[in-house]
């Protein structure tokens, strides 16, 4: 592995049971570099931030974070890996029943033994970094969909992490809020010089602040490149996707095994 | 036909390696609160909050159930025992009564209900909104610090709310038999105080309500882990908490009641 690469996926499959989520993937992602994995729902995108995470274990192949394989980890150097990295949930996971500055606190509370002055000023900052400076009292039911977005990754970012994993960042987020989390990401990003990896379906907004893009389909990497590749690329995978068009590579309607005909019962239908 | 045979024996093979998996996994998970135990019980003030939680916002429900279950007790009581000119015994029927066995089976009952139910929901709901795998991926382990703090303060907590509904109902029983039925004050007390045995009666009660405690805390939070993270799911596991607590409760009474006494 090159000491540049502070993720790399190698020959990686996964499936749940019998169900198979991923297929033989291998990918390298750059120290200090905000990279984004896109795809339809369901294609596999979050199994694979759960790998990096290490709350699932691939079923063959090898994750290596800055060249160790998390297989072989201990159950305590798990943590260890786990207290070095951030991670924004798709919907938050702030803790309902803390406030906000009691869930920014709760990571720094947890792993340090710092008084609760400095903890209070730490809070102070990174809510402060994500504009949210004065919501500290408020209870997470209190706060819109945006603003328990920018909380969440307040939270992940409180111990400074050296990798920050993305879920879904701007599902379900008005244009402005997208806009605010997209930019914050940008500059937390540059300003920290963590890795990231950011998986998303939002494609346009995506490739405005990322370095690199993945597309995943049915478990398996269809195209990548940068931003610029991507935009140029003639691949119809990528040109659907990015247009939202119903015909192409990737099927809209379920395979549903019989006619549309059949199932409403008329006669003279035939199997699709 | 074969199959019309085979299905049904085929649901009971099913459930029966269901339940016995669920009981190896409920095992498992007992243990792993025992060893995260010292992690959570060294932040004594997390089990404090959910004592209060599980505890404290008990008392009310305990405390007025138990004044009329000794209440009845009295009522129904003074109406045997005057049958057989045994009216006088009445203190020691009440306290016997509760203290072996309604105090500790009713309290827990209703523990299961009040606080049990809202553990499950509480906990599933964690589970639902990915609280717990935020938790897990902080290098937080959810176990040491979202269960193990309920499991111990539900079972600090149910031995005293036992304790409270015997008073409660002893009380009852006296606002019964002495002062509306009239009573003498000094046979109702001396009564009881001459046939109950500290170590065999109290203590044991006391036990009693400790298992239960046991029982009905690792249900609770293990149905609220163990639920399916989704509305539905969520809401069957407090449905099972209940259901299963209700049983256990009642055959571990059985169990406690034929070796004790």
């Amino acid at each position: 592995m090159s000491a540049d690469h502070f993720i790399e996926f190698r020959n990686v499959s996964f499936a749940y049971g019998e169900r198979p989520i991923l297929n033989n993937i291998s990918l390298a992602i750059p120290r200090g570099k905000l990279v984004a994995i896109m795809g339809g729902s369901g294609s596999g995108k979050t199994t694979m931030l759960r790998l990096i995470s290490g709350q699932i274990r691939p079923s063959a192949g090898q994750v290596l974070v800055d060249g160790r394989d998390l297989a072989s980890m201990s159950h305590a150097e798990l943590f260890e890996h786990r207290r070095r990295m951030g991670m924004l949930f798709q919907f938050g996971a702030l803790f309902t029943d803390l406030s906000v500055e009691d869930n920014v606190a709760f990571p720094i509370r947890e792993h340090t033994r710092l008084p609760d002055s400095m903890i209070h000023d730490l809070v102070i900052m990174k809510l402060s970094a994500v504009g949210l400076r004065g919501t500290q009292r408020l209870m997470p039911a209190e706060l819109s969909g945006g603003m328990a977005r920018r909380v969440a990754l307040a939270r992940a970012i409180a111990l400074d992490p050296q990798l920050m994993l993305y879920d879904e960042p701007f599902t379900g987020l008005d244009p402005i809020s997208l806009g605010v989390i997209a930019h914050l990401i940008k500059k937390l990003n540059d300003a920290l010089g963590t890795t990231a990896i950011m998986v998303t379906h939002d494609v346009h907004k995506s490739l405005d602040i990322v370095d690199y893009v993945y597309f995943v389909s049915n478990g398996e990497i269809v195209a990548d490149g940068t931003p610029e590749e991507i935009r140029a690329s003639p691949s119809p995978w990528v040109h659907q996707f990015m247009w939202g068009e119903a015909d192409g590579p990737v099927h809209f309607a379920y395979p549903a095994g019989s006619s549309l005909q059949q199932d409403l019962g008329l006669k003279g239908s035939q199997h699709d | 036909m074969t199959e019309l045979l085979l299905s049904p024996l085929r649901r009971l093979g099913h459930t029966t390696i269901n339940a016995i998996w669920r009981l190896g996994f409920i095992s498992r998970f007992l243990l792993a609160i025992l060893r995260y135990s010292g992690q959570s019980l060294l932040r004594f003030n997390l089990t404090i909050r959910e004592i209060y939680f599980a505890g404290v916002m008990s008392v009310i429900i305990v405390v007025v159930s138990g004044l009329f279950v000794g209440m009845v007790l009295g009522l129904q009581g003074y109406n045997t025992l005057s049958r057989f000119g045994s009216a006088d015994a009445l203190g020691a029927l009440v306290a016997l009564s509760l203290l072996r066995e309604l105090g500790p089976v009713l309290a827990a009952l209703l523990f299961s209900s009040r606080a049990g139910s809202a553990m499950t929901a509480e906990i599933g709901l964690m589970k639902a909104t990915e609280q717990l795998d935020a938790m897990s991926v902080m290098a937080v382990n959810p176990i040491a610090r979202v269960v193990a703090p309920r499991f111990w303060a539900g079972v600090i907590s149910m031995p005293i709310l036992a304790a409270m509904f015997n008073v409660m109902g002893i009380f009852g029983g006296y606002l019964i038999g002495v002062v509306m039925i009239g009573l003498d004050s000094g046979t109702f007390w001396s009564q009881m105080q001459n046939n109950v045995d500290l170590h065999y009666d109290v203590i044991n009660g006391l036990i009693k309500s400790l298992c239960f405690g046991i029982a009905v805390t690792l249900i609770a939070v293990f149905e609220g882990y163990d639920a399916t993270p989704t509305a539905a799911g969520v809401s069957a596991a407090t449905t099972r908490t209940v259901v299963t607590s209700a049983l256990v409760i009642l055959a571990v009474d059985f169990v406690l009641t034929a070796f004790m006494f």
